[in-house]
């Protein structure tokens, strides 16, 4: 029996690298892996007598997703200088947005394993430059390297509102794909275009009282496997420590922790949240940004459906399962030539599975997505009726759409070039028919009589039709005519 | 007529009429600079050879007969807070000592357009804090009138060097004054800009709602000439007026009409705080308007007694984030004796700092800390508003306010230093334009019972320079104050 009840409670800090062509501020193009500080200019690096000057796009990216993620868009919102030293900070004090976020309360939807989804809420969306980056691994000093600086970075907080580590990765995953289908970010964890930053801690039950544990933040976290991973050790590292201690949640007893990736355990960053004072003040140097109706129409206007809106339309409009929906809504490319395909008249498992099964094959070893690989939705739809229409058979429409994704062309012709297209004109099959069973005396007999082997002889006879029409007639015509012809 | 009687404009017209080669007046300037600047201490740096190579170019122009700009040919100099890509540009500060810039201040590159030739950089109050520059952290610069005496500040270099005839026209920055206050004491006209009329692109910011440059010149035409060369948007501050809003105008055109129907303002408790000579000079430049037909309306501003207070809350605030970029990491003055990241920034920053600089840093730290913001940034910035209001309503029944720039003539080296507070005093007129952003612009308008030149200080409203201008000169006209020199 347990002890007691505890439910894990967390919420998230996250930060997304919009994907504007230029930085926040100032003109540097954003590139990735470029040599040290060679994507800089002036502005950012924080010489003296430079300016801000806001990057319009980045603005409408972060509204953009604010919408997605059905928060209030601030009609007026201003920026505010956050003060602190770091050597990756140029100007000692980084332009963000303080008590004015560009985005209020809303919330994002996550799909659970159940099948179900759960809203989680938003507490706030707003727009900051990233710092640099501080580079340690050179022996005796450390340099600092400032393409980083200045790079659009969305900031969004969650209310405390998921209870399992799979509930924070699901909302890490949905939020990509959320960002993707946007196009406002790559969102490429592996470049850190994404930054995830848990708060953790446990409402614990005993003898009909509540305990909160402290809470812990875990910094920096940039796989959704670390996301997840962090926040179960957390929980069980606390549930062990109130085990221990008995300690509670007091004010400034909150930790910060690093995930090792290699021990897979957090590490301990700071013991107390240290006072820290931004001394946070209007920016002087920016004039405030009034969003007009007409500008959030505008931007409104650049919605798309969101992922998983798409995902349970499929399952429920199309019929398709979770996993396939799930699949085919990755991103959005795939998912809106999937959608487009059955609207052209396809069949949707058909098209499903020729994406889902011979696409995605194919993608992966690209290493591109199947909305990628260069197929339009019409020529999908077409060789997918195609099929249907018993004009060319299931294995010949992998075998079309593996070659027009290597060589492009339309399906018919395709098709025709590969000679995939099916016999179905029934004096020629019936000819080839009456030839083989002609031939196969003992095989029809065997047929006839009902014996053992008739299923089997049966099989045969069809085998030798299909070889003679060089596998292009239509497998149902020659199996009516037969059957009729042998009196079945 | 020597060459050094000429004013700028008088100066360019005979080089753009090839009447006088740019290269000997140069070659004349730098003669007097070798034999005057020994003893005035205006420039920290001198640009000969780069200015003979920009006389030259304007001289092979005007003699090929092509256009030339509207300073073509004239010496001009630049305070040392503008950044240049030629020289080092230190602030007078030990901290950016030996920085060079990689880019020109927006209003360099309108100077080179018009085809101004650029002499040096001036001496100011480290990062343009002070009224006497004496808080240059790099040089002594006295009052032309009187060694022994300051010449006001910030722009205390281009002020000097432009009474001492070391350049034709100057550039200064006016924070709280600073272009004014020197101007004053300095005999020479002095304007601070509506804020916003020029770009703050590459002004090494001090407060940047407050910050503005403007000319230092001998006479009113010469600074409307000089305003018309930097005023105008520039995309790279988003704090520049547009020009549909605000449109540059040609200053020189209507410059000798007096408005019609002229009001002033004045405020008479204002007067007593000045000393006998400057409320005696005062109000006898009130007579020259009274004599030209102009009202005079008596206005209460119930508020302004606060600005000195305000100033010094706003003002260091911003000061306190816009100088945490010099911390010795990337570039300026880093100290030898740092031996960890945190003594990299504390002890480059209490070496390169000055006692003035290191003081309003602290107030303005403190104002935005968290517990006292409200108390002081916030409240500052409320009173700001009423400031403004009392500018609004004085505008209402005039066209202008006149009173004094300062209550003192120049004193003396040395006399103030002592009392931080005396000395943030001397700004008691001059303050408030720059809390509203209104337009300021200092004349001469005579001199004590000592020979030191009183300022007359006229204020019109935002973004309307161009009367303001039309009023000074309407004074101007009617006196010789402005014609007179310091002995060489």
């Amino acid at each position: 029996m347990a002890e007691f009840d505890y439910k894990l409670v967390v919420g998230l800090e996250i930060h997304v690298h919009l994907a504007a062509r230029t930085k926040m501020f100032c003109g540097c193009e954003m590139a990735y892996g470029e040599q040290a500080n060679t994507r800089v200019c002036p502005v950012c690096i924080g010489m003296p007598g430079v300016l801000p000057v806001m990057n319009r796009t980045a603005y409408e990216y972060a509204v953009l997703t604010a919408l997605a993620l059905n928060c209030q868009v601030a009609s007026f919102t201003k920026w505010d200088r956050k003060s602190y030293y770091y050597p990756d900070l140029p100007k000692n004090y980084q332009i963000s947005q303080y008590d004015l976020p560009l985005g209020g309360p809303g919330y994002i939807e996550i799909p659970l394993e159940s099948g179900r989804t759960k809203k989680v809420r938003i507490t706030r969306a707003h727009l900051e430059e990233d710092a640099g980056k501080n580079i340690h691994t050179l022996g005796n000093f450390s340099a600092v390297d400032l393409n980083r600086a200045g790079a659009p970075l969305l900031e969004i907080v969650t209310e405390p509102d998921m209870n399992s580590p799979q509930e924070v990765g699901a909302l890490a995953r949905e939020l990509q794909r959320i960002v993707r289908y946007l196009g406002v970010s790559e969102a490429d964890m592996q470049k850190g275009h994404m930054r995830f930053e848990p708060n953790i801690n446990l409402h614990i039950t005993r003898d009909g009282q509540l305990h909160k544990t402290p809470i812990s933040e875990v910094k920096n976290l940039n796989s959704f496997r670390a996301i997840e991973r962090s926040v179960a050790f957390e929980a069980q590292r606390q549930l062990n420590d109130f085990r221990e201690t008995g300690r509670t949640l007091k004010m400034g007893n909150k930790r910060t922790y690093g995930w090792d990736d290699v021990n897979q355990r957090t590490v301990l960053q700071r013991e107390k949240e240290e006072a820290h004072d931004y001394r946070y003040f209007p920016e002087p140097d920016l004039v405030p940004v009034e969003m007009s109706a007409d500008w959030l129409a505008e931007i409104r206007a650049r919605l798309c459906e969101l992922p998983l809106t798409m995902q349970s339309r499929f399952a429920v409009e199309y019929g398709l399962s979770d996993y396939d929906a799930g699949v085919l809504t990755a991103d959005r490319a795939t998912a809106e030539l999937f959608d487009r395909a059955v609207k052209a008249g396809a069949d949707a498992k058909r098209v499903c599975n020729l994406l889902t099964q011979t696409g995605l094959k194919i993608a992966n070893e690209k290493g591109c997505t199947v909305g990628q690989l260069g197929v339009d939705a019409e020529s999908l739809a077409r060789l997918a009726a195609m099929a249907d229409g018993g004009e060319i058979s299931a294995t010949a429409a992998t075998a079309i759409f593996v070659e027009m994704i290597a060589a492009g062309g339309r399906p018919e012709d395709v098709a025709q070039r590969l000679n995939l297209i099916q016999k179905s004109d029934a004096g020629e099959i019936e000819a080839m028919v009456d030839e083989a069973i002609a031939a196969n005396p003992e095989a029809v007999a065997e047929v006839t009589s009902g014996g053992k082997k008739s299923k089997k002889s049966l099989g045969f006879l069809m085998g030798q039709v299909m070889q003679k029409s060089k596998g292009q007639a239509n497998p149902k015509v020659v199996a009516d005519i037969l059957n009729q012809k042998l009196g079945l | 007529m020597t060459m050094d009687e000429f004013t700028a404009r008088q100066l360019r017209d005979e080089i753009a009429a090839g009447r006088l080669k740019s290269v000997d007046v140069v070659q004349s300037l730098f003669a007097r600079i070798d034999r005057v600047e020994p003893v005035v201490g205006a420039y920290l740096s001198l640009f000969k050879n780069e200015a003979l190579a920009a006389a030259e170019e304007v001289d092979r122009k005007v003699a090929r007969g092509g256009a030339v700009g509207l300073l073509a040919g004239v010496p001009v100099a630049i305070k040392d807070n503008m950044c240049t890509q030629v020289g080092a540009t230190t602030c007078a500060s030990k901290i950016l000592a030996n920085f060079h810039s990689p880019y020109d201040a927006h209003v360099v590159e309108r100077l080179k357009a018009a085809d101004a030739v650029i002499v040096g950089k001036t001496n100011m109050d480290e990062f343009a804090m002070g009224s006497s520059t004496e808080n240059s952290g790099l040089k002594q610069t006295v009052n032309p009138w009187d060694a022994a005496r300051v010449p006001g500040g910030s722009s205390g270099g281009s002020a000097a060097a432009t009474a001492a005839r070391l350049c034709y026209a100057a550039l200064g920055s006016d924070t709280g004054g600073s272009i004014r206050q020197p101007a004053a004491f300095c005999g020479v006209v002095g304007l601070k800009p509506t804020y916003g009329r020029v770009s703050r692109y590459g002004l090494v910011a001090y407060g940047s709602s407050l910050d503005q440059i403007g000319p230092l010149t001998v006479d009113v035409a010469d600074a409307a000439l000089m305003l018309g060369v930097i005023a105008g948007h520039d995309p790279r501050d988003s704090t520049s007026v547009d020009e549909r809003t605000a449109p540059v105008c040609d200053y020189l055109a209507r410059l000798d009409e007096p408005p019609a129907g002229l009001r002033i303002a004045i405020v008479p408790e204002f007067n007593a705080a000045a000393d006998i000579d400057t409320r005696n000079a005062i109000d006898e430049a009130l007579e020259v308007y009274r004599r030209q037909g102009v009202e005079l309306i008596e206005v209460s501003m119930p508020n302004f007694q606060y600005a000195v207070a305000v100033y010094y809350v706003i003002a260091t605030a911003e000061a306190s984030s816009n100088l945490a970029r010099y911390d010795g990491v990337h570039y300026g003055h880093r100290s030898a004796e740092a031996c960890d990241l945190v003594e990299v920034y504390s002890k480059s920053r209490a070496e390169g700092f000055g006692d003035e600089v290191k003081r309003r840093i602290m107030l303005g730290t403190f104002a935005l800390s968290s517990g006292y913001y409200d108390a002081y940034y916030l409240r500052a910035l409320k009173v700001r508003n009423l400031i403004r209001g009392d500018f609004m309503s004085a505008f209402e029944k005039a066209d202008c306010i006149v009173m004094p720039v300062s209550p003192t003539t120049a004193f003396k080296i040395g006399e103030k230093t002592a009392d931080p507070l005396q000395m943030y005093m001397a700004d008691i007129y001059t303050i408030a334009a720059n809390l509203s952003g209104v337009p300021g612009i200092s004349i001469p308008c005579g001199f004590d019972t000592r020979g030191l030149p009183i300022g007359l200080q006229i204020m019109t409203p935002a973004f309307t320079e161009e009367k303001l201008l039309r009023i000074g000169r309407m004074f101007e006209k009617h006196t010789e104050w402005h014609k007179r020199k310091p002995e060489a």
